[in-house]
């Protein structure tokens, strides 16, 4: 990241970045929603360069352009060049040093306070971070995992029915676990992306810490972003523990026959979490997770696993929403895709997505024909002991 | 000013027009080489209506209008050398109707090439397009505009020879139909049996109106395609080759890319033949026919057939062509640019003798690429020197070497393919004075403020 100064010229704005690998649609959210050549990923690159070389001076604007991005991965994906791995790197690296500077937008700014000060983005109380839990036992050494919820998981009232599911999940299999509650904080993985360092680096020190302390020696995570993180990043902070994202974890389960399953019969289409999909290439899980149900029949929107489409919400937007406003919003488009499937149901695996697209499907005058559902939640309901 | 934003806004909303410096910027500039100039404004229309409202008003209040494709020439084309409005059409992108029997779509103005081809495979997987090399989110009228060339050149012409029908806001902001949709509703002609309007707009660059809908020939697309690759070491022998292959009339497409690296390809020619077919023996009744033709040079030694590795097909086979941007970075510095002028076939071995002194000359690395135009009609040879865009002083050689290769161009017989605004200058200096004129009196005529593009074709 701390090179991308010196690289970031080599953006030849080719505009392969917008599109999926067929070109069927254009796939950038940002661009996608506002179709300014600036919004895209070469948009930002060259305005980030100019802004480098003093061409141009910082403005809020050029601060919306660059945190617009939803670091959604897909023009990694899709970019023909060499640096394309680097891109997401270079994006983060820009928004450092906006954050250096204290050139960040409002809502990005109130992000990094929230987390600072609360621990989590909605600024809700620490102590009631495990209120959702109804009994759900707190971790202790010698547990098998440590069940991350994570925030949105903690606070937000869906993503919340989505931790409920998991953890009645585990318990019905027998699985040994626990959470952190009142105790657990922040995984950092939107404050890394949205380049805030600093913070981060306090949040994965923390937490790695924290696990080490309690002798975690493996993590389930509800959201694909504090897997993302702690696979991926914490191991530089000498965390020493496995990940599983509870999708990995619950597939092994029902093969394993410990989730055993019942009819459950509804036409289900399945979003790809970008952290889950783009980032670490988990696509089967989920999908056969949702194909071992009886009665369920899984239909994919055209645009799926490297293809897939972000819902809009990632690099804090699920909070920040930077994407909302019209009909072009990602979450929106996407669940115009899931409906024009035929499915009644849009299975998640993510409580960005979750919020997300409960409220893109009001939006969108959908509530009676289309629901969202987390896996878990599916299989919850498909459980043969119900 | 600010009345001009208000009047942009209440015409597509506040959502699709800018005059923030951040849009100003970028839309100031193209990937090329090319000075940058900023607009003062960047609109996204998403109707021909809102097209036609915006042309009206800077006709009204005299400001330069600049319509954008994907921006991909490279030469400045949609730079706005005199401010005023970009109008980024790729809102307008709409796939209109496809005639699968009379084999032609209609697009609206900013249809993307990737946009087109996607869409013809998944509904008409029959037909296809002439899709050219660039990216996909290149416009299929920008590129008719600028007589691109594509996947079908070889077979039917520069692209913009396949178009089939055109609806234009002019100027002064009528919308005029072009060819048998100017009274009928099919799309099928863009002139024949009447006059040909077309050439008021094809090859103009934006200078006498903006296209807001295209009629486009399509073609059978055939279930296989292969490749084969000749390659020669004596660059005097390819304009034989290429008129023998064209003899044949069994080729799909034919280009022709020479390079200093890596080293096995140094001093080579290396001739790519596109075939395709319904059945295998198809294929292998046109390798054959190729192979016969060529076998001469295998006999005399002078050249042969490179054997070319399952993997490596794909390369040569995808479209559009992503090895042409990764062109871009095989200095690691985001930049190349190219001039292709449109030469005789008999012209190859000059150019690219040319292309590798100017290369050595100001110590650039280059690569030519070359697509044959009709049975050999003509060729696109393009002197591509990439460029560090970090690397002013290099950035500058290839200046130099790009309008050393325009001279060159003219003098050898050429024309300038999207030809820069002094290379249209230097083409304008020496075209007949009355063919000068005419283009005058056409642009008078069909833009009396001079508002479209300003400063290209500008004649006097």
């Amino acid at each position: 990241m701390e090179k991308y100064a010196e690289q970031i010229h080599r953006c030849f704005r080719c505009g392969w970045c917008k599109f999926t690998s067929d070109y069927l649609d254009l796939n950038c959210p940002s661009y996608k929603r506002f179709r300014f050549d600036t919004f895209s990923t070469s948009g930002r690159l060259w305005l980030t360069y100019a802004w480098l070389r003093g061409e141009l001076e910082w403005s809020e604007h050029l601060a919306e352009i660059l945190y617009s991005c939803t670091t959604c991965k897909n023009c990694v994906e899709q970019c023909p060049m060499g640096f394309a791995d680097d891109i997401v790197d270079w994006i983060v690296g820009a928004r450092s040093d906006m954050v250096e500077k204290g050139k960040i937008p409002p809502r990005v700014a109130h992000f990094f306070e929230a987390i600072h000060g609360y621990g989590n983005p909605l600024k809700l109380l620490r102590s009631d971070r495990g209120a959702w839990a109804n009994g759900t036992k707190r971790y202790e050494p010698g547990d098998e995992y440590l069940f991350y919820v994570g925030c949105l998981g903690s606070y937000d009232e869906n993503a919340q029915k989505m931790a409920m599911s998991l953890a009645e999940l585990l318990n019905e299999a027998g699985v040994s676990f626990g959470i952190l509650g009142s105790e657990e904080n922040c995984c950092g993985n939107e404050v890394y992306m949205l380049g805030e360092i600093g913070l981060f680096q306090v949040l994965a020190e923390t937490n790695s810490q924290k696990f080490k302390e309690l002798s975690v020696k493996k993590i389930v995570t509800l959201s694909p972003h504090a897997y993302n993180t702690m696979k991926n990043t914490y191991p530089g902070f000498g965390a020493n523990f496995e990940v599983y994202h509870y999708t990995q974890l619950l597939y092994d389960l029902i093969k394993k026959k410990k989730v055993k399953l019942s009819q459950n019969k509804a036409k289900v289409t399945y979003q790809d979490p970008c952290f889950l999909g783009r980032y670490n290439k988990i696509y089967d899980e989920p999908r056969r997770i949702l194909q071992s149900i009886p009665g369920i029949e899984l239909v994919e929107m055209e645009r799926n696993r490297e293809d897939s489409f972000c819902c809009g919400g990632g690099s804090g937007n699920f909070i920040m929403d930077l994407l909302a406003g019209g009909e072009d919003s990602p979450s929106r488009v996407r669940v115009r895709d899931a409906y024009e499937t035929g499915a009644d149901t849009l299975a998640v695996a993510c409580p960005s997505c979750m919020t997300m697209f409960v409220d893109a499907i009001k939006a969108e005058n959908l509530d009676a024909k289309l629901t969202v559902r987390d896996i878990s939640q599916i299989v919850k309901e498909s459980l043969a002991s119900r | 000013m600010s009345d001009m934003y208000e009047a942009l806004v209440k015409i597509v909303g506040k959502n699709y027009v800018s005059n923030q410096k951040e849009e100003r910027y970028f839309y100031g500039r193209d990937p090329g080489l090319m000075s940058p100039h900023e607009p003062d404004y960047v609109v996204m229309p998403r109707t021909t209506e809102e097209v036609q409202k915006i042309v009206k008003l800077a006709n009204k209040e005299k400001i330069p209008v600049v319509p954008k494709g994907g921006g991909l020439a490279l030469t400045g084309l949609v730079i706005p050398l005199k401010g005023g409005i970009v109008m980024d059409m790729k809102r307008i992108d709409k796939i209109l109707e496809v005639n699968e029997r009379a084999r032609y779509v209609i697009v609206e103005g900013g249809t993307t090439e990737g946009g087109l081809k996607s869409y013809l495979e998944k509904h008409h997987p029959s037909l296809r397009h002439s899709i050219p090399d660039a990216p996909p989110i290149a416009t299929v009228v920008a590129n008719a505009v600028i007589h691109g060339q594509g996947r079908l050149t070889q077979q039917y012409g520069f692209n913009s020879d396949m178009v089939t029908g055109l609806e234009v806001v002019l100027p002064t902001g009528e919308i005029c139909r072009i060819g048998s949709c100017s009274i009928s509703k099919y799309w099928f002609s863009r002139g024949a049996p009447m006059p040909d309007l077309s050439g008021l707009f094809l090859g103009w660059l934006g200078t006498t109106g903006v296209i807001t809908k295209m009629g486009l020939k399509l073609y059978p697309r055939k279930k296989i395609r292969d490749v084969e690759v000749f390659v020669t070491d004596k660059e005097d022998l390819v304009p034989d080759i290429l008129f023998k292959l064209t003899h044949t009339e069994m080729v799909e497409d034919i280009n022709i890319w020479c390079q200093p690296h890596p080293p096995m390809f140094r001093e080579n020619h290396h001739v790519t033949i596109l075939i395709t077919g319904d059945s295998e023996e198809e294929l292998q009744f046109k390798k054959k026919m190729i192979w016969d033709a060529l076998q001469e040079y295998i006999d005399s030694k002078d050249g042969g057939f490179m054997w070319v590795m399952p993997d490596a097909k794909p390369t040569f086979l995808e479209m559009p062509l992503e090895s042409l941007s990764k062109f871009a970075d095989v200095r690691k510095g985001g930049g190349f640019e190219y001039s292709g002028p449109i030469v005789l076939a008999e012209d190859y071995p000059e150019c690219s003798r040319k292309l590798a002194e100017l290369a050595v000359k100001y110590k650039l690395t280059y690569s030519g690429m070359v697509r044959v135009i009709g049975r050999s009609h003509c060729i696109m040879f393009g002197f591509a020197y990439t460029f560090n865009r970090a690397d002013l002083d290099e950035m500058d050689r290839v200046r130099k070497a790009l309008h050393e290769v325009a001279e060159f161009a003219l003098e050898q017989g050429g024309t300038h393919w999207k030809p820069t605004v002094d290379e249209q200058k230097m083409m304008m200096e020496r075209m007949d004075p009355d063919t000068l004129k005419l283009m005058g009196k056409i642009k008078g005529l069909l833009d009396p403020n001079g508002i479209m593009n300003p400063r290209n074709w500008e004649v006097g």
